[in-house]
C-alpha cells in the first residue's frame, strides 16, 4: 500500500536540507521530531512500561489480598483510589500489577515471534529452492487459520496459563512475521551488491550479517511493532477466556472477565480493565503507524 | 482466468491437507492421554481399550491420522463427550449462527467504511481525514469483549431497549433475521464485532480511493469540468474490487474468531461452542470445531481470490 499523506516539506525547508546531509538514522529522528501525535503517544507507553516496573513500589496494596468488607467499592473510596473489586482487593495496585502481565504477553511473543519468524524468513529467502518452499509452504499452513482461531486452538489444548498462552501468540505470529522477512530478503538478495561481496570472497554468514540483516530488519521491526497491539488485545482475551493468566495473578483481560458479574453494581471500577487495555493498544498502534512513516518503510 | 482458477484451487488442496494435519496433532499435544481425553472421566478399562482399537490408537501416528482423516471426510467427527450428539451436527448448527451475525457484521462495516474511506481519501491531511483515520484506529485498538460489556451496560440494562443476550425464545432452530423480534438479539453482538473490520476496511478504502485520485486521468477529469461526486465515482469504481477483497478476508477472520464476541453474548456460535468445549474439556467437539471453521475460512480466502480476479481483470496472476 502506498501512503499518499506523507507530507510535503515547504520549499525553504527543503533547500536546507539538501545542504544538510543527513544519515538515515538521523533523518528517522527529525522526522519524529515534528510528528506530535508520535512523540504524545510514544510518551504514554514510557509512561506505563515505567508504571508497570515500578508497580511494587507505587501499588498502595497487596494486589492479591481480599477483604470481605471492602468488596465492589466505588471509585475514591477512602484509601482504594480506584475502587475495589469483586473480592475487595485494590483496583489501582491490581491495575498496575496487571500491567506487567499484559505488557509481557504484548511484548514476549512478539519478541520471540520476530526471532524465529525472522531467522526462518531469512533463511528461506537466502537460500531460495527447496528449503524455501518447505519453510513457505509450512507457513502457509498456519497462515490458514485466522489468527484467533489459532491462539484459542493452541492454548485450549495445552491448557491454560500464560506461559502456555505465550507460546500460543508466538507460533500465531511467527508465519506473518516470517513473510515478511522472506520478502525482504528475497528482493536484497538479487542485488548487485550482494553479488560483488559475493564475488570478492565474503562467506555466506558475512554476507547474510553485513548486507542482508541491515535492509531486512527495518521492515521485520515495523511489521513486528504493529502486531503489539494485536498480541496485547490477543493476549487479554485470551485470559478473558480463561484460557491465559491464572487467576490469582492480576491481568488486565482476567480482571475484565471476573468483573463481568459486577457490572450492574459498579460499571466504572469494572470498565477500568477495559480502558487500561484500550490506551496501551491505541498507543502502540500510533506509535508503531508513526515509526512506519518515519522509517519510511513500506510493508 | 480459467487457467489461473484452476490452478489456484488445486493450490489450496495441500493447504486445506495442512490444516487437517495440524488440527489432528491438537490432540496430540494436549497433556494425558488422548483416549482418557475422549472419554469421560469414569470410563472402565475395558471401554478404554475398547475405543483404543476403535480409533486405531494402537496403531502407528501417520496411519492413526489417516484413519481419523478418512472419518472426518466422511462426515463423522466423533460424538461430543457434554451432549452425546454428534460433533459435525452440533459444529453445523453453530456455524450458521456464527454466519448470521459475521456477515451482518461485515456488511455493517463495509457500508460505514466505504463512505468514511471515501471522504478521508478526498480530504486527505484535512480534519475530515483526521476524523476518520481516528475512528479506523480506535476501531482496532478496542477491545471488542470489552466493549461489548460497555454496549450490554448502555443498551440493555440502562436503556433496555435491547436484549443483553441469548437468543431469543426460539432459539437457532428457526431463526430468521427478518423477524425483528428475533433480529434485535443480533443487534449488540454484530455491533460489536463490526468494529475491527470498521476500520481495516476504513484503512484500505482510504489508501485504495487516494491512490486512484493520484492518477493522470483524474486530473482529466477535473480538468473537463466534472464535480466532486462525479470524479468520486470513477475513482470509487476503481478502488472497489480491492477493497471487497479485504471485506472478504475480514469475513473469514470474524467467522474464525468470533469467539470473544459470542461468548460475551452467549450467542450460540461455533465460538461459544468452542469456549463452552475448553471449559469442559470436550476434546472431540473443539477439534471438530476447529477443524471446520478453519476449512472454512480456507474455502472463504478461495472463494474472495476467485472473485477479484473475476471482477477485475487488469489483475495478472502468474
Amino acid at each position: 500500500m502506498t501512503d499518499v499523506s506523507a507530507f510535503r516539506l515547504p520549499l525553504f525547508r527543503r533547500k536546507r536540507e539538501a545542504r544538510e546531509v543527513r544519515g538515515y538514522w538521523a533523518s528517522v529522528v527529525n522526522r519524529l521530531r515534528y510528528d506530535y501525535v508520535t512523540l504524545f503517544f510514544l510518551t504514554i507507553i514510557l509512561a506505563i512500561i515505567l508504571l508497570a516496573i515500578f508497580a511494587p513500589l507505587l501499588a498502595p496494596f497487596d494486589p492479591t489480598k481480599t477483604s470481605m468488607a471492602y468488596r465492589m467499592k466505588p471509585v475514591g473510596f477512602r484509601n482504594f483510589i480506584l475502587g475495589t473489586d469483586e473480592l475487595g482487593r485494590d483496583m489501582l495496585s491490581r491495575l498496575l500489577w496487571g500491567g506487567r502481565t499484559s505488557l509481557m504477553m504484548g511484548l514476549v511473543p512478539v519478541a520471540a515471534a520476530m526471532v524465529i519468524g525472522g531467522l526462518l524468513g531469512v533463511i528461506a529467502g537466502f537460500r531460495g529452492g527447496w528449503v524455501n518452499s518447505a519453510i513457505m509452504r509450512t507457513m502457509d499452513v498456519f497462515y490458514a487459520f485466522p489468527s484467533v482461531l489459532l491462539a484459542v486452538a493452541i492454548s485450549g489444548t495445552l491448557g491454560g496459563g500464560s506461559k502456555n498462552g505465550m507460546i500460543a501468540l508466538t507460533l500465531v505470529f511467527i508465519p506473518s512475521i516470517c513473510r515478511v522477512a522472506e520478502s525482504a530478503t528475497t528482493q536484497v538478495r538479487g542485488l548487485d551488491f550482494v553479488e560483488a561481496a559475493r564475488a570478492s570472497g565474503a562467506s555466506t554468514m558475512s554476507i547474510i550479517w553485513h548486507h542482508i540483516l541491515g535492509n531486512v530488519l527495518g521492515p521485520v521491526f515495523i511489521f513486528a511493532s504493529s502486531l503489539i497491539s494485536v498480541s496485547i488485545l490477543l493476549g487479554s482475551g485470551l485470559s478473558f477466556l480463561g484460557l491465559g493468566v491464572e487467576p490469582p495473578t492480576p491481568d488486565w483481560g482476567l480482571m475484565l472477565s471476573t468483573l463481568r458479574a459486577g457490572i450492574y453494581v459498579q460499571p466504572l471500577v469494572c470498565a477500568l480493565p477495559g480502558v487500561a487495555i484500550f490506551i496501551t493498544s491505541l498507543s502502540f498502534n500510533l506509535v508503531s503507524d508513526g515509526l512506519r512513516q518515519a522509517m519510511d518503510v513500506k510493508a | 482466468m480459467w487457467y489461473y482458477a484452476a490452478r489456484r484451487i488445486l493450490m489450496s488442496i495441500p493447504i486445506a491437507l495442512g490444516v487437517t494435519v495440524v488440527c489432528y496433532a491438537l490432540v496430540l499435544l494436549a497433556p494425558g492421554d488422548p483416549i482418557q481425553s475422549l472419554l469421560p472421566p469414569d470410563a472402565s478399562p475395558e471401554d478404554a481399550a475398547y475405543l483404543r482399537k476403535v480409533y486405531g490408537f494402537d496403531k502407528p501416528i501417520p496411519i492413526q491420522y489417516l484413519l481419523w482423516l478418512q472419518r472426518a471426510l466422511s462426515g463423522d467427527l466423533g460424538i461430543s463427550l457434554q451432549t452425546n450428539r454428534p460433533v459435525m451436527l452440533e459444529v453445523l448448527n453453530a456455524l450458521s449462527n456464527t454466519f448470521v451475525i459475521s456477515v451482518g457484521a461485515v456488511l455493517l462495516a463495509f457500508s460505514l467504511a466505504f463512505i468514511l474511506g471515501t471522504i478521508a481519501a478526498y480530504h486527505i491531511g484535512k480534519p475530515a481525514d483526521r476524523i476518520a483515520t481516528g475512528v479506523a484506529v480506535v476501531g482496532v485498538s478496542v477491545p471488542n469483549y470489552w466493549l461489548g460489556i460497555v454496549l450490554v451496560i448502555v443498551f440493555a440494562v440502562k436503556l433496555g431497549v435491547l436484549p443483553a443476550t441469548g437468543m431469543g425464545t426460539s432459539g437457532s432452530a428457526s431463526f430468521s433475521i427478518f423477524d425483528w423480534n428475533q433480529a434485535k438479539y443480533a443487534v449488540l453482538p454484530i455491533l460489536t464485532m463490526s468494529l475491527v473490520p470498521l476500520g481495516i476496511i476504513m484503512r484500505t478504502t482510504r489508501s485504495a480511493v487516494a491512490e486512484v485520485l493520484n492518477n493522470d486521468f483524474v486530473q482529466m477529469l477535473r480538468a473537463k469540468g466534472l464535480g466532486p461526486l462525479a470524479v468520486l465515482r470513477h475513482a470509487i469504481w476503481n478502488a472497489l474490487p480491492q477493497v471487497l477483497t479485504v471485506m472478504g478476508l475480514q469475513l473469514g477472520y470474524l467467522v474464525g474468531g468470533s469467539i470473544l464476541v459470542e461468548t460475551i453474548f452467549t450467542w450460540p456460535g461455533t465460538g461459544f461452542l468452542m469456549s463452552k468445549a475448553i471449559l469442559t474439556r470436550d476434546v472431540p467437539v473443539l477439534q471438530g470445531a476447529i477443524l471446520v471453521l478453519s476449512l472454512t475460512f480456507v474455502t472463504i480466502n478461495l472463494m474472495v481470490d476467485l472473485l477479484q480476479t473475476a471482477v477485475d481483470p487488469r489483475i495478472k496472476r502468474a
